[in-house]
C-alpha cells in the first residue's frame, strides 16, 4: 500500500468529499494501485530529462491585449443559488473557530 | 518630518531586538483586460460586469494568456535587475468564494523574473538595497463585501460576492528578508511604487486596491544570524498602516521573547481602529495548496529579441538613483528632491525648466514646496497644472536680477499656479517687484526712522540687534517688497553716522 487510509481521509477533507466508511477502504485500495503503478516510472534512469510541464512542444501561446465579449449579468446571477444587489451572496465564510484559508492574494 | 524610531528596541530582558522583514507586494497590472481572457479590467462600476467564463472559472472555459501582461512583468523585472526566464503556470488549490474555480492560477517554482533588487532611499538620504526573492505572475481573486458585524469578516451573516476583478492580472513582488525596520519597509513600498508607476506597470493605488502589501516579520538579538519564527500581517490599506503595523508587531513580538514565551506562525490581520494586529485564529493543519502544473497553459519562453526592445524602452534611471543624482549635483536636501520624483510627471517637469534655464536647487525647492502645496490642496495632478512652460526660468531670471526677493518669487509662483499667467505677468499685473529705487526706499526709511526713535538711540548705544527689527518694520511698510540687502546698508547709512 502506497497510501494510507489516512491520507485518503485528508485529500477528501482538501476536496471538501464527504466519503462513506466504505468508499475510503475502496478509494485507499484503488489509489495505492494508481500510484504504484505510476511509481513504475521511477524505475527508468531520469537524470538527463527536464520536468515536462506540458504534453504538446508549445510555449508562448498568447493573445493580444483586446477586450472580448463578456457576459450578460442577470444571466449569470440566475444561476447563483443567492443574490442581492448585483452580487452572488454566500454564507458567511468563517466559522465560529475561525479559519479560511490564508492563501489567495 | 519626525525623528525616525530607533531602528531596535531594548526588551524588558534588557536584550536588544531587531526586526527581520519581508514584504510580498501585489501590483495590479496596467492592461485592459484580464489575465487569461478578454474580460475588461476595470476598477469600480457596477458589480459582476466585467465577467465572462474564464474569469468565472465556467466548465469548458480555458484560459489564454494575455501578451502584454506578460510584456509588463517582463519590464519591471529588467527594471530592477531580475533574470527574465522560462516560467510555467501553477495551479493553487483551495476553496474560497472569491474564487469561482477553486483554484488560482501562479506562478510557483519558475517565476517569469528571478532576483534582482530595490534600492530604497533611508531615513538618511543614503541608498538601501532590498534583494528580490522573485516577480511572478497571478490572476486575482474577486472582492467580498461582508455582511452585519460591521462588515468584519469574523462577525458577518453572509458575504456579497462580485467578479469584476477576478482573473485581474497581478504581479507579486516577493522580497528577501532584507528590512530592518518598520521605516525601512516604507521607504521600500515607496520606492517600488514609483518604480511601477514610472514604468506604467501598475497604477499602484493603495485605497483602491491596486497595490497591496503583506508583511513577514520575525524578531532577533541584534548579531543573532538566525530567524525567528515569524508571523504574516495583512490588511494594510496605506504605506502608514504599513509602518504602523510593523511597528506595533515588533513590539508585540518583543514582549513575548523578552518574556521568554514564544511567537506562534500565523496570519493577523491589522486592524486600522484600534491600531492594532489581530490573530486569524488559522485551524492547526497548515494550508496544502497541492500545486501543480497547470495543464491548460503552455510554457512562457521570452523570446530574446523582444525582451531587448522591452530593456530599450526602460528609463535611464530608477527614482531612488535620480533622487541621489539631483542630490548629489544641485545639492538639495534628500527629502526635497523625494517629494518630487515620487510625485508622477513632477520631476520630468522640473528636468525640462532647468534644461532650458532654470535654476535646479532652486528649481526642486519650489517644486517640491509650492507647486506640491497646490497639487495637494485643489487635487490636481501634474497634467492638470496651468503652470506655463518656462515658468521656472522666468522665475529665475527675476530672482536674479533682483525684481524678485526669494519670499517674493514663492508668492508669485502660488500666482502663476493659481491663474495660469506667466511670472513677468503676475509681478507686472499685481506690482509684486522688489523696491530696488533708491530714491523711494530712502523715503521709506526715513519715515520708520522717525516713528521708532527709541530702536535708533539703542541701536547708536551699540545695541546692534536692534537693526533687524528697524529692517523687519521697513519690510513691513512695503509688504515686503525692499530688497533686505538693501535696507539693511540705507538704515545702516543713516543712523550709524
Amino acid at each position: 500500500m502506497s497510501i494510507s487510509r489516512a491520507d485518503v481521509v485528508h485529500v477528501a477533507k482538501l476536496a471538501r468529499l464527504e466519503l462513506t466508511e466504505e468508499e475510503i477502504e475502496q478509494f485507499t485500495g484503488q489509489l495505492s494501485d494508481i500510484l504504484d503503478h505510476a511509481a513504475r516510472i521511477r524505475e527508468l534512469d531520469t537524470e538527463d530529462v527536464a520536468p515536462t510541464a506540458h504534453p504538446l512542444p508549445l510555449a508562448n501561446v498568447m493573445r493580444e491585449d483586446e477586450p472580448g465579449p463578456t457576459l450578460d449579468r442577470e444571466a449569470f446571477l440566475s444561476q447563483a443559488p443567492a443574490c442581492e444587489d448585483g452580487y452572488v451572496r454566500v454564507p458567511r465564510i468563517l466559522d465560529e473557530s475561525g479559519g479560511g484559508p490564508g492563501g489567495g492574494s | 518630518m519626525t525623528a525616525p524610531p530607533p531602528d531596535t528596541i531594548r526588551g524588558a530582558d534588557g536584550v536588544e531586538y531587531e526586526a527581520v522583514i519581508g514584504l510580498e507586494v501585489h501590483a495590479e497590472l496596467r492592461t485592459r483586460t484580464k489575465m487569461f481572457s478578454g474580460a475588461p479590467n476595470a476598477f469600480g462600476g457596477a458589480p459582476n460586469v466585467n465577467i465572462d467564463p474564464t474569469s468565472l472559472g465556467l466548465p469548458g472555459s480555458l484560459p489564454v494568456l494575455n501578451r502584454r501582461a506578460v510584456g509588463l512583468a517582463i519590464r519591471f523585472g529588467l527594471a530592477v535587475g531580475s533574470t527574465i526566464q522560462r516560467a510555467i503556470f501553477h495551479r493553487k488549490n483551495y476553496f474560497y468564494p472569491d474564487m469561482p474555480k477553486d483554484f488560482q492560477i501562479s506562478q510557483y517554482d519558475e517565476p517569469i523574473c528571478a532576483g534582482g533588487e530595490i534600492e530604497a532611499i533611508d531615513d538618511a538620504g543614503g541608498l538601501h538595497t532590498v534583494r528580490l526573492v522573485r516577480a511572478h505572475l497571478e490572476e486575482d481573486t474577486g472582492k467580498l463585501v461582508h455582511r452585519g458585524g460591521g462588515g468584519r469578516i469574523h462577525e458577518a451573516d453572509s458575504s456579497l460576492v462580485d467578479y469584476n476583478r477576478a482573473g485581474v492580472p497581478l504581479l507579486e513582488i516577493v522580497s528577501e528578508p532584507d528590512i530592518r525596520s518598520p521605516a525601512q519597509a516604507r521607504a521600500y513600498v515607496n520606492e517600488l511604487r514609483a518604480i511601477l508607476r514610472e514604468l506604467d506597470v501598475s497604477d499602484v493605488k493603495m485605497e483602491e486596491g491596486s497595490l497591496r502589501v503583506d508583511a513577514n516579520i520575525s524578531v532577533r538579538a541584534v548579531g543573532d544570524t538566525r530567524l525567528g519564527t515569524r508571523a504574516e500581517i495583512k490588511n494594510m490599506n496605506s504605506v502608514r498602516s504599513l509602518q504602523r503595523a510593523l511597528e506595533f508587531e515588533f513590539e508585540r513580538q518583543v514582549r513575548i521573547c523578552a518574556a521568554r514565551g514564544e511567537v506562534v506562525q500565523e496570519t493577523r490581520h491589522w486592524n486600522e481602529e484600534d491600531g492594532q494586529t489581530h490573530s486569524m485564529r488559522s485551524k492547526e493543519e497548515a494550508f496544502d495548496y497541492r500545486y501543480f502544473p497547470e495543464p491548460d497553459l503552455v510554457p512562457i519562453v521570452p523570446d530574446p529579441a523582444w525582451v531587448e526592445e522591452i530593456r530599450a524602452g526602460l528609463p535611464e534611471l530608477l527614482p531612488a538613483r535620480r533622487v541621489q543624482a539631483v542630490c548629489g549635483t544641485h545639492g538639495v536636501s534628500a527629502d526635497l528632491v523625494m517629494s518630487v520624483v515620487y510625485t508622477p510627471g513632477l520631476a520630468d517637469w522640473v528636468d525640462a525648466e532647468v534644461a532650458a534655464g532654470a535654476d535646479a536647487g532652486r528649481a526642486y525647492v519650489w517644486a517640491s514646496q509650492e507647486v506640491l502645496a497646490h497639487m495637494n490642496e485643489t487635487g490636481t495632478a501634474v497634467s492638470g497644472l496651468r503652470i506655463p512652460a518656462r515658468a521656472f526660468v522666468e522665475l529665475t531670471e527675476l530672482t536674479r536680477d533682483g525684481t524678485l526677493s526669494s519670499k517674493l518669487a514663492k508668492q508669485v509662483l502660488r500666482a502663476v499656479l493659481d491663474s495660469g499667467r506667466s511670472p513677468r505677468e503676475v509681478v507686472e499685473e499685481e506690482g509684486l517687484a522688489q523696491i530696488s529705487d533708491s530714491g523711494e526706499l530712502e523715503g521709506i526709511v526715513a519715515g520708520v526712522l522717525d516713528s521708532n526713535p527709541e530702536a535708533v538711540e539703542k541701536y547708536r548705544a551699540g545695541e546692534e540687534k536692534v537693526i533687524g527689527f528697524l529692517v523687519g518694520q521697513v519690510m513691513k511698510a512695503t509688504q515686503g517688497k525692499a530688497n533686505p540687502g538693501q535696507v539693511n546698508e540705507i538704515l545702516r547709512a543713516r543712523i550709524g553716522s
